[in-house]
């Protein structure tokens, strides 16, 4: 175990990033800028170096918060800098770290514009985002779930497309609506707890008129931001308008949150309400896994496509999760790590060639495959893994989750997997409509094949994929414990409840 | 009766700064209008001094004057807060007075008797030193109100805030007159303990007790009594503007505090629909009004509404939590409104204020340190961690669930998503669009250490806010001590 603080290095590591860029970066030079990158990718993979330290120093078999820092910050009321990890958090930080050195090279020459700027928004975001998966404390929680709002929110709207103001303004105000109502839910359980420390409000149980309120608030936050259908809408605008890097973020982490957030709070914290809402997440998902496939297949627009791709494997990612059994939680555990990697992935390739052409738009594309072969197997690898092909990362947790749910309910996992049929059409024919066909527009002829940088941000993509797909234990075995006690806990107090109420009955 | 010489120590930093008000008033007049600038640099001495005077008094409540006047923790805090406003509310004004030829000394003096009349009404403990206090800070207000004489608009500021002010005045007047009719006495103390004696309350006590509310709600410009502030905002020069939404508020809402939790703390039953309803009504004025404006300070007015009534929600608790929720509150409030207004009175273009939404448009490529302190500001204000205001409303709203006020909970978080669409609107205008006006320099040494303070302040809050919220602990324990 690492006696340093080294959830608050990985965590706060990138703000030293922002400063160096504040305080040694002067003026518009080429040669500022290229120091502003450099330092922003140093500093990146250095984090990322930090968090694989988080992963190696943390110990599967231990299903309890893990590197735990704990110090006074508002001690009048309870509230604590307290910081830690365990088997459901500690893969997505790496995640996090993994992601974004990648995004910093996506925009190495796509940004041109105040690159400072850009730069020290998306390391103050990546702070916010591991703070975040780290945070065990509920106020601390809040203010980095709530905090990367204002990043993301400017990163849309500076260097977005040519809606971005809409984009942006709908991506903030639907998300702080969630969130709101998820802070007086917080204040409401700190009223009976008196506390805000996670793991102790784990422990507490709630009334179970309480609880159905207080599930649904936290609903409205996660909800959101998973995103679940209906309140989607907003993921395409911000998809389409957000630069790439922005888009791959936005898929590969800021959507976790919204899952992460159901397991760490919802779940194990609100067992009888999540017991009793159950069948409307299978709802809400399996609408959302059949009805935004069949959008997707009618989008003109590659990001928009990829967007509603995103909402329906998030559509998988909850089904599992309510399944509540080991292999469905670990199975949507896994599917959020790999739709981060190959969503991220698929707006990376769908960058390399707006960079190229700048449209996005389908029909302007076609048989790319003559002109940009590496391009054709990197983006086909991608569209596999996507679809779930045996041997890529999306095979595997979709099929732990549609395991995990056929346990539980084998009408939703028979939707679930016509979700799966649909997700294959449209990748495919996407696929198909951009890289196969008569290479006949002259401006497509005219693109050239991925330059050496772009092949260095997709190789450790493949591989990770790879390594997902052909030996998932790696990750599972992190997960395994922590979803286990999970589950135990959620059993344990849904037992206690009923036998509580049980008891009740008798006594009349 | 023998008319025993008062203690005058509790008073101290009031005698001191009257004492001082005459004497710039004298330095002044003697050396007319070109010493203005020595006069005001004094002035910002003399508030600052008041305010360590002030935060001499440890714990305790003492009481002199014969109950007419009280000092305590509550008071410490609150008086403190609107010395350090008022002292800022100086600083901001003195580039802007020489640069539209109004800088005369009167300026500074007068907010000096304001402030004056401020601290008195942190600290009234009857309903006689609670009108003296009031109308003392109120005829210095309306002065500077109307301080650009010569101009239509702030000549139209000064009356309108002199005809509803007095208005107002007046209706407060006729309560406390009610209230001593029913109740026998005009001292909080003796109306406090009338009614912890199980007094019955009669419907003249309540009538009262209402009219009071309401001329108080004019002064911190509560809906529905909201009418005159966006436009005396509007009118009024900047940094009047800038003065009247921090340090009168201040004021206003300890008076407000002090009157529902001392002499009428145990008619809660009464007044609690009461400030429910004005809360409410504020959150929902203060953010859906504001989306159409196109002036900044008309904006900054109706955010204001909006903010007191976010204050208004933690006394609707009538809870310590909740008192402790508005001055917290309302110490952040001062910060980022400072903050705000430093930016306004930064926008000038070739020497000319620019006072448009518009005008900002572009200002992070023009401007980009100014662009990003107002950026703080206003995230702050839509109370977005983790910047201060958001632990403003975290702790209002704590209040509000412990007290189980789900409904004003839920409101006003709703509410305050219309309001970041507005404060987000001007991020937008100055991030998003393209500059319209190249916006001069900010050349003024003082508006710059204005601006560095408050935005670090409400920036970097979060790294150790216990001193002010211990402070605000003390100062509503305080108010429940007796």
């Amino acid at each position: 175990m690492a006696s340093w603080p080294i959830l608050s290095f990985a965590t706060f590591l990138p703000l030293v990033g922002v400063a160096l860029i504040l305080l040694f970066c002067r003026g518009n030079s080429p040669d500022v800028l290229r120091n502003v990158r450099y330092i922003s990718l140093w500093t990146t993979l250095v984090n990322f170096v930090l968090t694989l330290l988080v992963w190696a120093n943390f110990d599967p078999r231990n299903p309890n918060y893990q590197m735990v820092e704990k110090a006074a910050w508002i001690p009048d009321f309870g509230i604590n800098y307290h910081m830690g990890v365990d088997g459901i958090s500690v893969l997505f930080v790496v995640l996090s770290g993994f992601l974004m050195p990648l995004c910093i090279l996506a925009s190495w020459e796509s940004v041109q514009v105040r690159v400072k700027e850009y730069m020290m928004a998306f390391l103050a975001l990546e702070t916010l985002m591991i703070g975040m998966f780290c945070a065990l404390d509920f106020v601390l929680f809040y203010m980095f779930f709530e905090g990367v709002l204002i990043p993301m929110f400017l990163i849309i709207g500076v260097w977005g497309g040519p809606r971005r103001v809409y984009a942006a303004f709908k991506f903030f105000l639907y998300t702080l609506l969630g969130s709101v109502l998820m802070l007086l839910a917080i204040l409401a359980m700190y009223y009976v707890a008196g506390t805000t420390d996670i793991p102790t409000i784990t422990a507490t149980q709630f009334p179970r008129s309480m609880q159905l309120w207080l599930w649904l608030a936290f609903f409205a936050s996660f909800a959101v931001k998973v995103p679940m259908w209906p309140v989607h809408t907003w993921l395409p605008d911000a998809h389409v308008e957000a630069p790439t890097a922005g888009s791959v973020i936005l898929a590969g982490v800021l959507l976790k949150m919204g899952g992460y957030g159901f397991l760490r709070f919802n779940i194990p914290m609100l067992p009888e309400a999540t017991e009793y809402f159950a069948p409307l997440i299978y709802t809400l998902s399996v609408v959302a896994v059949i009805y935004t496939s069949l959008v997707a297949l009618a989008q003109e627009d590659m990001k928009k496509l990829i967007a509603y791709s995103s909402v329906a494997h998030m559509g998988f990612v909850t089904i599992g999760m309510f399944a509540l059994n080991q292999q469905g939680i670990e199975g949507s555990v896994f599917q959020m790590l790999s739709h981060g990697v190959v969503s991220g992935a698929l707006f990376l390739c769908v960058g390399v060639v707006y960079d190229r052409l700048h449209t996005r738009e389908i029909a302007r594309y076609g048989g790319l495959v003559k002109n940009m072969p590496k391009y054709a197997v990197v983006f086909l690898f991608m569209t596999m893994a996507s679809v779930g092909l045996p041997g890529t990362a999306g095979f595997v947790g979709e099929f732990l989750v549609l395991l995990g749910v056929f346990r539980d309910n084998t009408w939703v996992a028979a939707l679930a997997a016509t979700g799966m049929v649909l997700g294959a059409a449209y990748a495919l024919w996407l696929y198909r409509r951009i890289v196969y066909g008569k290479l006949t527009k002259p401006d497509v002829k005219a693109m050239f094949d991925m330059t050496p940088r772009e092949i260095a941000v997709f190789l450790p993509l493949i591989a990770v994929v790879l390594w997902m797909g052909v030996y998932p234990s790696s990750f599972l075995n992190v997960t395994s414990a922590s979803v286990e006690q999970l589950i135990q806990t959620y059993q344990t107090k849904l037992a206690a409840a009923h036998a509580a109420s049980g008891v009740s009955v008798a006594e009349r | 009766m023998t008319a025993a010489f008062p203690d005058i120590w509790p008073a101290l930093p009031e005698i001191f700064l009257a004492l001082s008000g005459i004497a710039l008033l004298m330095l002044g007049v003697f050396r007319g209008d070109g010493f203005t600038r020595p006069v005001s640099y004094l002035a910002i001495v003399c508030m600052l001094l008041a305010a360590v005077l002030s935060m001499g008094y440890g714990a305790g409540r003492v009481v002199t004057f014969n109950g007419m006047f009280v000092m305590d923790a509550f008071g410490v805090f609150m008086k403190v807060l609107v010395l350090v406003s008022a002292a800022f509310a100086v600083i901001l004004s003195l580039g802007f007075n020489e640069r539209e030829q109004m800088a005369r000394f009167e300026f500074p003096v007068l907010m000096l008797f304001a402030t004056l009349g401020m601290l008195m009404m942190v600290s009234a403990n009857d309903f006689i030193s609670l009108y003296v206090g009031l109308e003392t800070q109120s005829l210095a207000l309306y002065v500077i109100a109307a301080f650009r004489r010569d101009h239509a608009k702030s000549s139209e500021a000064g009356l309108k805030y002199f005809v509803l002010g007095a208005l107002s005045s007046g209706m407060l007047l006729y309560g406390a007159s009610l209230v001593y009719g029913f109740a026998g006495t005009t001292s909080f103390d003796k109306v406090a303990a009338l009614f912890a004696g199980g007094a019955h309350v009669s419907t003249g006590v309540v009538i009262g007790l209402v009219f009071v509310m309401a001329g108080l709600a004019f002064k911190v410009s509560a809906a529905p009594f909201h009418m005159w502030t966006p436009d005396v905002y509007e009118g009024a020069p900047t940094p009047v503007t800038a003065f009247f939404a921090a340090a009168p508020k201040v004021a206003a809402i300890a008076l407000l505090t002090r009157v529902v939790m001392e002499p009428f703390g145990h008619l809660a039953a009464q007044w609690h629909q009461v400030l429910v309803a004005t809360a409410i009504l504020s959150m929902v004025i203060g953010s859906f009004v504001a989306i159409m404006q196109t002036n900044i300070k008309r904006l900054m007015a109706y955010s204001s509404i909006g903010h007191i009534g976010y204050a208004l929600v933690g006394l609707t608790t009538g809870t310590q939590d909740g008192v402790r929720g508005v001055l917290i509150y309302m110490a952040l409030y001062i910060a980022m409104n400072i903050g705000a207004f430093a930016v306004i009175l930064s926008m000038k273009a070739k020497g000319r204020m620019l006072e448009e939404i518009k005008d900002f448009s572009g200002l992070s490529k023009t401007n980009p340190m100014l662009a990003a302190t107002m950026a703080i500001f206003m995230f702050s204000m839509a109370g977005i961690p983790p910047m201060a205001g958001f632990f403003g409303k975290l702790y209002v709203f704590l209040a509000a669930i412990a007290a189980q006020e789900y409904t004003l909970a839920v409101v006003g978080v709703l509410t305050s998503v219309v309001g970041a669409f507005y404060y987000l609107r001007i991020i937008k205008i100055m991030y998003f669009d393209e500059p319209s006006v190249v916006v001069d320099k900010v050349d003024d040494d003082g508006m710059t250490g204005v601006l560095v303070i408050t935005s670090a302040f409400t920036l970097l809050f979060f790294v150790a806010p216990a001193p002010i919220l211990n402070g605000a602990a003390a100062a509503a324990a305080a108010l429940f001590a007796g």
